[in-house]
């Protein structure tokens, strides 16, 4: 045990790509599942002692294939990024179990050991982006987790599936071109590849010639973006998530989005923010008009959404926009609002897209309209949609409204207090959407396809009752989730001008 | 196809030399130009060949579905693997120093392993990829 402690960084990575490989060797669903379900095990695991080892002693620092850095590729475990590691592998975990049976009855047979395989593949990839302290290596894990996640939404059974995977081919090999484009930018002026490197010489380049930095960071802003589907660069999300196997929808709109946000998050103050001021150029400004228009536009479509499914996709870029709210706040109470919704968000909203996958595996249809009385026929199930939808409303006692209590803090400390009524009307929106479904499911009589449905098997329901309860738990226990994002947030924060 | 004898032949003659020349350039890799993604493409253009002069029903007999489609995963486990035995020998993920007697030899040795297993995915990808788009027409 004392033998691979040092060594859980790069094992953090390289444990998902084995089980991927492996699960594309062994061409058998059930033997893939398994695998995929020990591997999603182990990951939280190695997560949680990393962050234990950064509480206790500091962030950690791994040389791959043991080159020194700034020459070779460094992984770098910091507070922020192993509660990120944490996140996408806990959720990941906790989701697996329900997998078995969704993905056997929504990908073809001989499909599944392949769905798996791209499975563990967009895990390593995300997991990679999170614990490398390289750009370029971010770049490298970003198109593993992408090129997987495109293959993830085309095994959708229906074949909009396809044009969903190829509109965000399109989208994500745009995004990720203009990351690249930044970051030949910043190693123009810098030299350097690894982060803090940059971190370090940026700011002795920022006073020779700003012109390119300024650009590398509008690239690498738009790119990012465009990944984590900030409102207007959002267009792949609501198809993708529609026509995707469910398990994957919930998998992707837990954590894809999230290690983007990640991203944007390490770039702008890890990077930029030591060296440059923003006052060049109107990020904050523009990404806050941006997110007020993400929360309530998208909101908005949801409301008039009649598929279940993609009005949690709209549901979830109005949520993407909270996230980038507290980003452009840059205090450390809105910047803690930032990460600490990042965490709730994944949390909901995995659960509420895992019940979309019970529904369609007990009736075949995300319709409203084929939703009407299910309350009555899949009790626990829905009830779990009440809870994780009252918790994306923001109501007391669950984790949504952790989170933009700590983002209305924020928008008060800087004296924007218009800022705190749209939080509040934005959430009026998502009573709307989220009440819309909660009242054809429980207020209705059972008709039609709801007629014969019951509750899923406990494989199933497990998992979307333990991230329903989780909700509330986060939003009385906040020690584990506010607590640490408050201390990345200041982490992040201390090094800003 | 059955009436064109010069290129039966003529390709019957040309495939031991092609696959010679892509272990050529897979083991001279370390002195010139070439490397695993180069000799597996090579690789792949063999099996190409063969399959458009003989059919692809000819070309599944020496380089069959499933064997293809394992490669793929396969090289890349290598790869992978390699660094496993790194991180076993007590050195960083990806380190070879200890994999031989010195860190030159090791260094060899690893990269050796890491170029055959880019070899083995580069050849079957490639050859996956033809016998997709093969198949779609039937």
């Amino acid at each position: 045990m004392r033998a691979i402690m040092p060594h859980l960084p790069a094992l953090q990575v390289v444990v998902p790509l084995i089980g991927a490989l492996l699960s594309a060797l062994l061409r058998r669903g059930t033997t893939a599942w398994a695998l995929a379900l020990l591997v999603s095990w182990t990951m939280p695991l190695i997560a949680a002692s990393l962050l234990l080892q950064v509480l206790t002693s500091g962030p950690t620092s791994y040389h791959l294939g043991g080159w020194a850095p700034p020459w070779g590729i460094e992984y770098r475990v910091d507070l922020l990024n192993a509660f990120i590691l944490l996140l996408v592998s806990g959720v990941a975990a906790v989701m697996m179990p329900f997998a078995r049976r969704s993905v056997a009855a929504e990908v073809d047979q001989d499909k599944q050991s392949w769905f798996y395989s791209m499975y563990l593949l967009c895990l390593a990839g995300l997991l990679g982006i999170t614990v490398t302290g390289d750009a370029f290596n971010i770049f490298v894990f970003l198109e593993i987790s992408s090129l997987s996640t495109y293959v993830l939404i085309a095994l959708g059974r229906d074949r909009r599936a396809l044009v969903a995977a190829y509109q965000y081919l399109i989208m994500g090999t745009i995004g990720a071109t203009f990351y690249v484009i930044g970051i030949g930018l910043l190693y123009l002026v810098t030299g350097s590849l690894n982060i803090l490197d940059i971190a370090e010489r940026l700011g002795p380049a920022a006073a020779q010639s700003s012109r390119p930095i300024l650009a590398a960071l509008a690239f690498l802003t738009v790119g990012i973006s465009l990944k984590l589907a900030l409102f207007p660069l959002h267009v792949w999300l609501p198809n993708a998530y529609a026509y995707a196997p469910s398990f994957a929808t919930a998998f992707l709109a837990a954590t894809a989005t999230k290690v983007a946000i990640y991203v944007l998050l390490r770039l702008f103050f890890s990077v930029f923010g030591i060296a440059i001021s923003f006052e060049h150029l109107p990020v904050s400004e523009v990404m806050l008009a941006l997110s007020v228009a993400a929360m309530f536009i998208a909101s908005l479509l949801a409301i008039f959404e009649q598929n279940v499914k993609r009005m949690l996709a709209y549901s979830s870029l109005g949520q993407i926009g909270y996230i980038t709210l507290g980003i452009s706040l840059a205090n450390e109470a809105g910047l803690t609002g930032g990460i600490v919704h990042l965490f709730n968000h994944a949390v909901m909203k995995a659960a509420l897209f895992l019940v979309l996958g019970a529904i369609v595996f007990r009736i075949g249809s995300v319709k409203l309209a084929d939703l009407a009385g299910i309350g009555r026929r899949m009790p626990l199930t829905m009830a779990a949609f009440v809870i994780a939808g009252l918790a994306i409303i923001g109501a007391p006692g669950t984790a949504g409204f952790i989170s933009k209590w700590y983002l209305a803090v924020g928008a008060f400390q800087k004296g924007w207090w218009p800022l705190v009524f749209l939080i509040l009307a934005s959430s009026m929106l998502a009573v709307v959407y989220i009440g819309r479904v909660v009242e054809v499911a429980w207020f209705r009589e059972p008709s039609g396809l709801a007629e014969k449905a019951k509750d899923p098997p406990l494989s199933m329901l497990l998992p979307v009752l333990v991230l329903a309860i989780a909700t509330i738990y986060f939003g009385f226990d906040t020690q584990a989730s506010a607590g640490i994002a408050s201390q990345a947030a200041h982490a992040l924060l201390a090094g800003i001008k | 196809m059955k009436l064109d004898l010069i290129l039966r032949i003529g390709t019957k003659l040309l495939l031991p030399f092609i696959l010679l020349f892509a272990l050529y350039v897979q083991f001279h890799g370390d002195f010139g130009p070439g490397g695993g993604f180069q000799a597996g493409v090579i690789t792949a253009g063999m099996v190409i060949l063969y399959a458009l002069i003989f059919g692809v029903k000819a070309a599944k007999r020496i380089a069959p579905q499933g064997l293809v489609e394992r490669m793929v995963p396969l090289g890349v486990l290598i790869y992978a693997g390699t660094g496993i035995a790194g991180l076993w020998l007590g050195s960083n993920y990806l380190d070879y120093s200890r994999l031989a007697r010195d860190a030159p030899y090791g260094h060899e040795l690893g990269i050796f392993a890491v170029e055959l297993g880019v070899l083995i995915t580069v050849a079957g990808t490639m050859t996956a990829i033809f016998y997709a788009f093969v198949d779609r027409g039937r």
